[in-house]
């Protein structure tokens, strides 16, 4: 039993980790598209196979993925102590770390940072935390633009969209939308421009490339932080990131705290297990590390701002925790049967799918997010897909444990459902209690035709909306057992 | 050996057939079968909806109910599932190490009906006879909690007359998953619609499973669209022979 230390959560009001709607709501109108439901359904079984094929040929994948759970383990045991050695190191190597209890804080940070330099512009990539925080946001409100270079990520960002998955943000789009976004919302663009691939992206080269060369200023997530030399490392496919990461004076690396490794030995295990899980490559084209400042090298100013924003809260769960062992390779999502017919929108958070259900309602409280943990059928994919082992299932049960906890302090009242499962407990706790509702529940019988019922009074006409459910047989089981083998126990 | 039957709550109230089914398979395979008339529920629509408190007594009445017997045979992944998978861990939420303990020694004493057969008795050939043209779903508790594997198809290639044919993207779940079904019953019916289109293409009469709860699923929505293909539990075809003695037909669903 694990016991809420009441650290504090993800501050509301900022950033992206809370929807507007309950999962189901918004799945509804998601499940709606049938545009969405192709573009998915085809970009998740395309990464799948290709995920599968590369992992397959790896004869140790299993003891691979075993190593990143004991390493991420580890980690998470001590993580304060990493996480100063880290500081140490970075600070030894020219670098400012900076420590943000949430949200505001590093959007504060990073804000200040940024105006230091009196640069209006800053190109980012690998973004996810700073989506996370909203840093786009608190930037555009001090007058300073961010342009996402990440190619997805741009064509969200020219869409005024949001993105719906961890690795593909833009996954819920096709090539045609994706021509309609850049012919309306890029001032450069050729109004010729088509839909192939290949066009699609020389036209966001071009735009962002002008971008590249006046920044000023560069931010970035992190894949890794190596603590024992202070080393960052960024997994990327497009170089957009390796420009992002060099081209300007000032580089700002916004960082979950739970993203940091002991040693460089240990990247040899997530170099491995990060881009076949994630892209379904060998290898991802372009990884970028870098180690505080190198005069006449790169940016000559580097800030780590090393975020919290719940993580610690959900370190003190014992159980929870497993969730900071992520390297957000997103094949959780690529598995997920609910992800692939509702997208990443429906979660209402930056880290959707499967992930995101155990994630987002640790790092938000679980009553800010109390139906994502419910919104999977507990079928087990995701456990087998995670390179580090997370136990999704389990850690999906253990939320909505401790939602029906929270709840039950929360109100006097039970709720209708906490009454029906302590009833049935109740039933079911005696077997001639349980044999009498079985007895009752023959009633039933009366609502079937041919053996089937086609509507049940809620919350049961949910199941009959679309599903015959069986009318209750003339005996049951235990009544067959009895009449047919008596005496016998 | 004593061999006991956990018949499920949901095969006890709704799927009788699927308990006499077992039952009789057992007995034809020279095994006797006791059924502790003390069981109930293992407990696993109260874990999965996060109501651990309340399944705590089922817990209980399930390592009481079965210590003594060597075998307990389960018809259903999911519940056997339950048992192996998180009767303990209920029991150490709570503080309970001794109830632990014991829920581990039965669960380790606790098989789903394929994995009895295959791994207990080292049977696949059953001498079954059930000749229709049948589709097997692997359920996703039986596949990835409980790791069944091939040990359905085995019994079913076996089964003399059964024209067997493979199901599509068989591994993908159904879209059941408990209270989920109503809880998400739109994501849930999504799901269901895959399903059923795949288990149509194969043109099978009929639709089989380890699991009473995920036949439920897919035969509701089968039945629903009159699609012509029924669901049947594995373990009614298991026990079906040559001489008659299958299990009762029955017109509709299930």
């Amino acid at each position: 039993m694990t016991t809420f230390l009441g650290i504090p959560t993800a501050p509301r009001g900022v950033g992206h980790l809370r929807g507007d709607e309950p999962f189901p709501v918004a799945a509804r109108k998601a499940l709606a598209n049938t545009q969405l439901r192709r573009n998915l359904g085809k970009a998740t079984a395309t990464i799948r196979a290709k995920r599968a094929a590369v992992v397959a040929e790896l004869p140790d994948w299993e003891e691979l993925r075993e190593a990143g759970r004991a390493i991420k383990a580890h980690t998470m045991r001590n993580l304060g102590h990493y996480l100063t050695e880290l500081e140490s190191q970075v600070t030894a190597r020219g670098g400012t770390v900076h420590w943000a209890r949430d949200a505001i804080e590093a959007n504060r940070i990073v804000t200040d940072l940024v105006r230091a330099t009196g640069a209006a512009e800053v190109v980012k990539v690998k973004s996810i935390v700073t989506d996370e925080i909203g840093l786009n946001d608190a930037l555009a409100q001090a007058g300073i633009h961010a342009y996402e270079t990440d190619l997805a990520e741009l064509i969200v960002q020219l869409g005024k969209d949001r993105p719906s998955h961890i690795l593909v943000p833009a996954i819920h789009r096709n090539r045609a939308e994706i021509r309609d976004i850049f012919l309306r919302e890029m001032s450069d663009v050729d109004p010729g421009l088509t839909d192939t691939p290949a066009a699609l992206t020389e036209a966001a080269r071009l735009h962002l490339r002008r971008a590249f060369l006046s920044a000023r200023v560069g931010i970035s997530g992190a894949n890794f932080a190596v603590a024992e030399t202070g080393t960052l490392v960024v997994l990327e496919s497009e170089g957009n990131g390796r420009m992002c990461l060099t081209l300007p004076d000032t580089l700002i690396t916004v960082m979950g705290i739970e993203k940091v490794v002991p040693a460089w030995r240990d990247l040899d295990v997530f170099m491995q297990l990060l881009p076949r899980s994630s892209t379904g490559e060998r290898m991802n084209p372009y990884t970028s590390m870098w180690t505080g400042v190198t005069p006449g090298d790169g940016p000559q100013s580097f800030h780590l701002v090393l975020l919290d924003n719940g993580r610690t809260a959900a370190l003190a769960d014992e159980t929870g925790r497993q969730a900071l062992h992520c390297i957000r390779c997103s094949a959780c999502l690529n598995v997920c049967p609910v992800y692939e017919r509702t997208g990443g929108h429906a979660y209402g958070s930056v880290y959707p799918g499967p992930i995101g259900a155990v994630l987002s309602p640790q790092l938000t409280g679980v009553e800010d997010n109390a139906s994502l943990p419910y919104a999977s059928t507990l079928c087990g994919a995701c456990y087998d897909a995670c390179p580090v082992k997370i136990d999704i299932p389990s850690l999906l049960v253990h939320l909505r444990a401790r939602h029906v906890e929270e709840t039950a302090r929360a109100h006097r009242m039970a709720s209708p459902e906490a009454v029906t499962m302590a009833a049935a407990s109740w039933v079911m706790a005696s077997p001639a209690r349980w044999a009498a509702a079985q007895s009752a529940s023959r009633l039933g019988r009366v609502l079937g035709r041919g053996g089937r019922i086609r509507r049940l009074p809620p919350p049961l006409s949910a199941w009959t909306a679309a599903r015959d459910a069986p009318a209750p047989p003339r005996h049951t089981f235990r009544e067959w057992w009895r009449k047919e083998r008596g005496g016998r126990p | 050996m004593r061999v006991a039957l956990f018949v499920t709550c949901l095969a006890d109230t709704l799927f009788p057939d699927v308990g006499k089914a077992t039952v009789r398979l057992l007995e034809r395979l020279g095994q006797q079968v006791e059924f502790p008339e003390a069981q109930t529920c293992c407990g696993q629509m109260h874990v999965n909806t996060g109501y651990l408190r309340d399944a705590l007594p089922l817990v209980r009445r399930y390592a009481e109910v079965f210590d003594g017997y060597e075998a307990i045979v389960v018809p259903s992944g999911s519940c056997a599932g339950s048992v192996r998978h998180q009767h303990a861990m209920v029991a150490r939420r709570y503080g309970d190490e001794d109830l632990a303990r014991r829920a581990e020694a039965v669960a380790s004493r606790t098989y789903e009906l394929s994995e009895f057969l295959t791994d207990v008795l080292g049977l696949e050939d059953v001498g079954a006879y059930y000749p229709h043209r049948v589709t097997y779903h692997p359920t996703c508790h039986s596949l990835r909690l409980l790791r069944v594997g091939d040990r359905p198809l085995r019994l079913l290639r076996h089964v003399a007359g059964l024209d067997l044919v493979e199901l599509p993207d068989a591994e993908v779940c159904c879209g059941f998953g408990g209270t989920f079904a109503v809880k998400n019953a739109d994501v849930s019916t999504a799901m269901l619609a895959d399903k059923m289109r795949s288990v149509l293409t194969t043109r099978a009469e009929v639709c089989t499973a380890g699991d009473s709860s995920c036949l439920m699923h897919i035969g509701g929505g089968l039945s629903r669209l009159n699609a012509g293909t029924r669901t049947v539990h594995l373990a009614e075809i298991l026990a079906s022979t040559r001489d008659g003695s299958a299990a009762p037909a029955r017109e509709a669903m299930m």
